[in-house]
């Protein structure tokens, strides 16, 4: 068997939950698009933000949305950890490598459906990027970099929680972090002491450089700050997932 | 050098913290044999098959598994074994045959052997006619056979099962005997732990009871059961005297005591002759035994008489009596 079968057996079979887990798959898909409605239409006229508050708000809903998808995520992953399956790959020498890839393959094909799909309402309701070809692919770059950083660090959470209830539990930092950025409302409206926090987290330079890229406006640095965010979440989540998944799989 | 054992396993040991769970545990296993490692739960038989099937390591000791050491070649002795949990590893969102073809993929099989083979044992498993449905809609017994199916896709030569019938109802359980028995024929080297003597001695040809992390009593399931006598002969006494001075008599045919009642245990093969010779010698006065009862023995007795304690009580949803 070649390196690449067992990751891509893996795929297929997230891919297949993925698909037949109905009610899973339509909070992802759906959650994102009412947060945004929600968002423009019922906040949306009480923040002032100098442009249309759905031209604002979409790369912060983006993010967000990342954030719902890769939950879902956390709680696949440990769900397989307590369950006979592990044992059952680690026996037929599928390693832990195959088998994150495998969810974390599946997080990317879901949060990039979900991604468009928010996009799409998001046209329909208003949303105008003045991008060309070159932003549009800029801010697709920095947007699947996150989205990949942050399903690893998914599979980490899983592999680190003791119940899928928990796995779920434990992702409400990295849903909670979008609210404290950049993304719906701008950091100078903020109070003082969550102005630091707001400034320093990996949203807000992956939200500030997705919307330069899409709204053809001054990104600064906030690109390379973007990816430098992700790099470093993926390569400590990568390294630290191979090694729970030893630990954790050779409990009990 | 091939051996002609399949398992073979010298002084193993393994702790959680404080807590011994294998203290020094040898085995042999001869090849193309059926193999069950008996015992209550909590007494090691989990651990043993995790170490055996290299998912854990032990602290000392040596084992080797089909020829290969579990430790130094790990990638040998995974190639050549299956193993199946008490929790099943197929996946509920995923046809039954879905969940072999995967498991038969990533055994190394090319995509048209997969399919094959999958084929061939959801036939062989009475579950062809459920291989295009969901296993979420399968029946417990339905769900051990398609997970024991997708375990033997790789066609190893050791095939590991932990407590295979544990929660099955009795017509599950015998599905699940029949096609135990079934792969046994085919000569492979099955290694299988159970609570329940009745499991062992249908399906094993050689029997170990581990007990606290050691190995109490080893031998073909007959053995064992000369070791405590196939039945229970109950004694209700008329004294505490009586009681005490014939518990004291029966000495090892003692299986199993109960002072409230005034009643003893004494292992019998349920004859006509045994029973009348054993209360003969216990009560030669005839005035001793109140009245006397031939029970089937149960697990219990036979962990009584090789411990001197009782096993934990069988699980609940196992509602036959575990029968010698």
């Amino acid at each position: 068997m070649s390196e690449l079968t067992a990751p891509m057996i893996m795929t297929g079979r997230a891919l297949r939950l993925n698909w037949r887990n109905v009610d899973a798959l339509i909070t992802a898909l759906i959650l994102p698009v009412m947060l945004m409605l929600l968002f423009v239409y019922l906040f949306g006229g009480a923040i002032h933000v100098g442009t249309a508050y759905v031209s604002y708000v979409v790369p912060g809903v983006l993010v967000l949305c990342a954030g719902f998808g890769s939950a879902l995520t956390a709680v696949r992953v440990c769900t397989d950890m307590t369950d006979g399956i592990v044992d059952r790959l680690r026996s037929m020498d599928v390693g832990g490598v195959a088998f994150l890839t495998g969810h974390v393959v599946a997080s990317l094909v879901r949060n990039t459906i979900s991604t468009l799909l928010v996009l799409g309402v998001a046209f329909a309701i208003g949303f105008r990027p003045h991008a060309g070809v070159t932003g549009w692919l800029a801010a697709a770059g920095v947007l699947l970099a996150f989205i990949l950083a942050i399903s690893w660090l998914a599979a980490v959470i899983g592999l680190l929680a003791g119940s899928p209830d928990a796995a779920s539990g434990a992702t409400f930092i990295v849903l909670f972090l979008p609210y404290a950025s950049s993304g719906f409302v701008p950091i100078s409206t903020m109070p003082t002491w969550l102005r630091g926090l707001a400034r320093n987290q990996p949203d807000t330079p992956v939200i500030d450089a997705v919307r330069s890229h899409l709204m053809s406006l001054p990104g600064g640095n906030s690109t390379w700050l973007a990816l430098a965010w992700c790099g470093g979440i993926l390569v400590v989540s990568a390294a630290g997932s191979a090694f729970l998944f030893q630990r954790r799989a050779a409990r009990g | 050098m091939i051996s002609d054992l399949a398992v073979e396993v010298t002084g193993l040991r393994k702790s959680y913290g404080q807590h011994a769970v294998l203290d020094g545990v040898d085995l042999a296993v001869a090849r193309g044999s059926v193999y069950s490692l008996l015992g209550p739960n909590g007494a090691g038989k989990t651990t043993t098959v995790r170490i055996l099937a290299t998912l854990t390591r032990a602290d000392a000791g040596t084992a080797r598994v089909a020829g290969s050491d579990v430790l130094a070649d790990r990638a040998a002795v995974r190639r050549k074994i299956s193993l199946t949990g008490q929790y099943t590893a197929v996946d509920g969102a995923q046809t039954g045959e879905e969940n072999l073809r995967m498991m038969g993929r990533l055994a190394g099989l090319s995509r048209a052997e997969a399919r094959q083979r999958s084929r061939d044992l959801l036939d062989e498993f009475d579950l062809a006619e459920s291989a295009g449905r969901r296993a979420s809609t399968y029946s417990g017994g339905m769900r051990r056979r398609l997970d024991l199916a997708a375990s033997l896709m790789g066609r190893p030569e050791v095939i590991f099962l932990d407590e295979p019938t544990t929660g099955l109802d009795v017509r599950s359980r015998q599905g699940m005997w029949r096609v135990i028995t079934g792969l046994a024929e085919s000569g492979v080297t099955i290694f299988l732990t159970t609570q329940y003597l009745d499991e062992a001695d249908r399906l094993a040809d050689r029997v170990s009871v581990l007990d606290e992390g050691r190995i109490v009593a080893d031998g073909t399931p007959r053995d064992l059961k000369e070791q405590v006598g196939g039945q229970r002969l109950d004694l209700v006494l008329a004294t505490a005297a009586d009681y005490d001075q014939i518990s004291r008599q029966l000495g090892p045919r003692l299986v199993s005591e109960d002072r409230a009642s005034l009643t003893l245990g004494a292992g019998t093969d349920g004859s006509g002759p045994d029973v009348r010779l054993l209360l003969d010698q216990v009560d030669p006065g005839r005035t001793a035994v109140r009245s006397f009862a031939v029970r089937e023995a149960s697990l219990d007795d036979v962990f009584l008489a090789l411990t001197g304690h009782s096993a934990t009580a069988p699980d609940a949803t196992h509602e036959e009596p575990a029968h010698v």
